[in-house]
């Protein structure tokens, strides 16, 4: 495979309490044979509390990691924590829009930013860019016991006019990475709803109501764990869920694991590799049965054809 | 809501004033409820969204400024995505908190008070610095042990430093925020 190279910007969170989304993301684009550089001396992109100031503020808060990237000559800069990416885009778009923004924001930076840089997450990335086949090609191992909610939270895919990616109601970019990774994911209703984002510390009790509503519905789904791609619902859902039954008198006991993590199992990654051991609700029970991949895909064929020779049998019937 | 009186309690000015900081024309909006109905933040509203958004047309300043509401919407964009008349619900509602900080309107003082030990680390490091927030949140709001019980379920992973991580760049960071000040003071 052609050795490919992406600016990767990680952001304060994945230095952090999600220091294992950014070692799955490291393991999985390195097995896919994608070398991520980040940018030197980057900073925090100011997130929501900065555009709770002002937009001109927080638009160079995030310009000045962009102004960065764009000096090391790239196009692109992929980031994993969509308020990273939310932050980094709208900068983006407002200064592209109006000379007069752009003039403001630049006034705040010691190194202007030209307007040169398209931010993504690293969940199009994998979906665009690498490609299903791509992924799919570098699976060895299958978890029979799993059945996934994809979860993406509430600005994963939206406003769709910002985030220009997947749909705004019904995405569905991890569930088909997951798919091509060999995983049973399940029909999720709650894919977009919002967990309580930012206000876990100040409101703790609204965002674990809202946080028991998305697990409540995983279980609906018939799923037996999350997949997410932000690392403030990953916190909102498996951190706080002792809190959240605490609180709202559940009883919950589900994995909530970031969907590069669940790529790196499929890689044949060890489970410490990709940082499963720093999750509050562990998924050890739902991974010790494995199977090899070509062997799990044939046993899925066998049932599939079973099944078609029994339709087709009750069709000659009728 | 209480009766409003048109004749007398309209703040035009106001409306002028969110128009031009939000690039959003508030008057499009018909009151369809599709905002609301979507909103995950609603149940904890003092004025649901679209009744925001009425409030807004009707130049009702202090009561909008003074809402829970405001300071209660997470900016998960739902509102925004959903409006058949395309108006961007989410930005307005960051332009009123933006407005209601810059004029010491603070109906939650916790949120803007976290918000606050957030841009403060940012500010010190260029980076931030979760324990140096959860701490400088939990002295200033004199709630010590917030979320204390989580301490044991992160400590011995690698996932809490205890020390912040200095960039290079800190300087020009805390440039960023020092011209940001004087400009605004300069501005009056």
């Amino acid at each position: 495979m052609a050795e490919k190279e992406y600016i990767y910007y990680p952001g304060c969170s994945l230095e952090g309490t999600a220091i294992e989304y950014e070692m799955s993301i490291r393991a999985v684009f390195k097995a896919l044979g994608v070398t991520l550089k980040e940018p030197e001396d980057w900073s925090c992109c100011g997130s929501t509390p900065a555009h709770s100031v002002d937009h001109v503020f927080a638009g160079a808060l995030a310009a000045r990691n962009l102004a960065i990237v764009e000096k090391m000559g790239a196009s692109t800069v992929v980031t994993a924590c969509p308020a990273c990416l939310s932050a980094l885009k709208k900068a983006h778009k407002r200064m592209a829009a109006s000379e007069a923004f752009k003039a403001e924001v630049n006034d705040l930076l010691d190194q202007p930013y030209h307007c040169g840089i398209t931010a993504k997450s690293a969940l199009q990335i994998l979906f665009e860019d690498i490609g299903l086949e791509a992924v799919a090609a570098q699976v060895t191992t299958a978890f029979p016991d799993l059945k996934i909610a994809p979860y993406y939270g509430c600005i994963t895919s939206r406003p769709p006019e910002v985030m220009e990616f997947d749909s705004p109601e019904n995405p569905v970019s991890m569930d088909r990475l997951l798919e091509a990774a060999g995983f049973q994911v399940a029909d999720f209703a709650f894919k977009v709803e919002c967990c309580g984002a930012a206000f876990g510390v100040p409101k703790k009790e609204m965002v674990n109501k809202l946080s028991s509503k998305v697990l409540n519905m995983v279980l609906d789904a018939g799923a037996n764990c999350a997949s997410v791609c932000c690392q403030l619902c990953q916190q909102n859902l498996d951190l706080r869920q002792d809190q959240i039954n605490a609180t709202m008198g559940t009883s919950f006991d589900i994995p909530v694991i970031f969907f590069t993590q669940f790529l790196g199992l499929a890689y044949g990654y060890a489970p410490t590799e990709l940082g499963l051991d720093k999750h509050n609700i562990k998924i050890d029970r739902l991974i010790s049965t494995t199977m090899p991949i070509a062997e799990y895909r044939q046993q899925l064929e066998e049932a599939k054809s079973k099944k078609g020779k029994k339709a087709k049998a009750k069709e000659k019937e009728a | 809501m209480d009766p409003i009186n048109l004749t007398d309690q309209v703040d035009h000015a106001f409306v002028e004033q969110v128009k031009k900081e939000s690039g959003e024309d508030p008057y499009l909006c018909y009151q369809c409820g599709n905002c609301t109905a979507g909103c995950p933040y609603t149940e904890f509203f003092d004025y649901p969204v679209s009744q925001v958004m009425r409030l807004l047309q009707a130049g009702q300043k202090d009561t909008i400024l003074t809402s829970h509401s405001v300071w209660l919407c997470a900016t998960c964009e739902t509102c925004t995505t959903r409006c058949p008349c395309e108006i961007d619900i989410a930005h307005i509602m960051d332009v009123l908190r933006i407005i209601a900080r810059r004029e010491g309107y603070v109906a939650e003082k916790d949120i803007k008070l976290f918000y606050d030990s957030f841009l403060n680390s940012l500010q010190r490091h260029g980076r931030v610095f979760e324990m140096g927030i959860l701490m400088g949140y939990n002295l200033r709001s004199l709630n010590l042990f917030a979320d204390a019980d989580l301490g044991p379920k992160v400590l011995g992973k690698g996932k809490i430093h205890f020390a912040p991580t200095e960039i290079k760049g800190k300087k020009q960071v805390a440039k960023i925020f020092k011209k940001f000040q004087e400009k605004r003071s300069n501005r009056g």
